[in-house]
């Protein structure tokens, strides 16, 4: 299957995806720049990466989410292309409209660069089929706008529709309700701010991402 | 033309710079600081015939995010 990993200025955890991905699929993904306006014809999957897009102007992931590329993406996941953002990729994708809410300042002011347990919230996504429900992985965070946060009623959506994919077993970054990561309403784009490209192989301290790429690419082959 | 948008999060938003920068002033003595919140101000220099709905689009769609934060805008007089 043809993938794509998103290249903005600044973005730092391009080439992590890119090999986490390899490693799965077995075929290197189009590194695509913010300043195409279309997408490799045929990509099956889209990876936003980490990083610092622009340099956190204005807001993290504020420019990446109004550059060229991100309309192709927003297309292509209208039309129900799988999309996973990671770390400022989820900021993207909440600046961009395809996620709702906002990631802020962490509660503790301070950046966050660790290991955290997270509890697999919905095992029946299409980027979480590969995990039992309720069961408790680690993934690294490495950021310092991670405070998810969103108005009660947003909230209360999420949760009632299972939208919650992560939430935090332990106090990392003041999030509301502790929510790691989310999924959109039509079930194909994930934002999550911990690095499952980060937990891939033993070198890496343990494998728990290494089975959300395995369990994605197995449902959109 | 110029014009000030401020950019302010939302009542009820948690403020944790806002909460630093008021530890920092009561470290500096500075007592009856009750509260503080952290903003931005841009300043736009703009043609004659920008209209104040054309200013408001621009914090809708990027100088803001309205999901935590307010904008208001004020036009300045030329000197």
């Amino acid at each position: 299957m043809k993938t794509a990993v998103i290249v903005f200025p600044g973005s730092n955890c391009d080439r992590d995806l890119k090999v986490a991905i390899e490693m799965v699929t077995g075929r290197a993904p189009d590194m695509v720049w913010h300043k195409d306006s279309e997408l490799p014809d045929g990509t099956g999957l889209i990876a936003i990466p980490g990083g610092f897009s622009y340099g956190d102007y204005l807001r993290s992931g504020a420019m990446a989410a109004r550059s060229p590329v991100m309309r192709a993406v927003s297309e292509a996941a209208a039309r129900g292309v799988p999309v996973l953002g990671v770390c400022n990729g989820f900021q993207v994708l909440t600046e961009a409209g395809l996620l709702p809410g906002a990631l802020m300042r962490n509660a503790g002011l301070s950046f966050v660069s660790r290991p955290v347990s997270l509890t697999v919230e919905n095992s029946q996504s299409l980027f979480t089929a590969r995990y039992k429900q309720g069961e408790t992985i680690s993934i690294p965070v490495a950021h310092h706008d991670g405070n998810y946060q969103a108005d009660a009623e947003t909230l209360d959506r999420l949760e009632g529709e299972g939208r919650v994919a992560f939430r935090y077993a332990e106090s990392v970054n003041g999030s509301a309700r502790q929510i790691a990561g989310i999924i959109n309403d039509t079930g194909n784009v994930l934002g999550m701010m911990p690095h499952p490209e980060r937990a891939m192989e033993p070198a890496h301290g343990n494998l728990d991402g290494r089975r959300l790429f395995e369990g994605l690419l197995e449902a959109v082959g | 033309m110029k014009a000030r948008v401020f950019v302010t999060l939302k009542p009820g938003v948690l403020d944790p710079q806002g909460k630093a920068i008021h530890h920092a002033l009561e470290g500096l003595g500075f007592s009856g600081v009750q509260d503080v919140r952290a903003g931005k101000l841009i300043e736009l220099e703009l043609a004659d015939s920008t209209s104040d709905e054309d200013i408001a689009d621009m914090c809708r769609k990027l100088l803001a995010n309205t999901v935590i934060e307010n904008f208001r805008i004020e036009r300045m007089q030329a000197a």
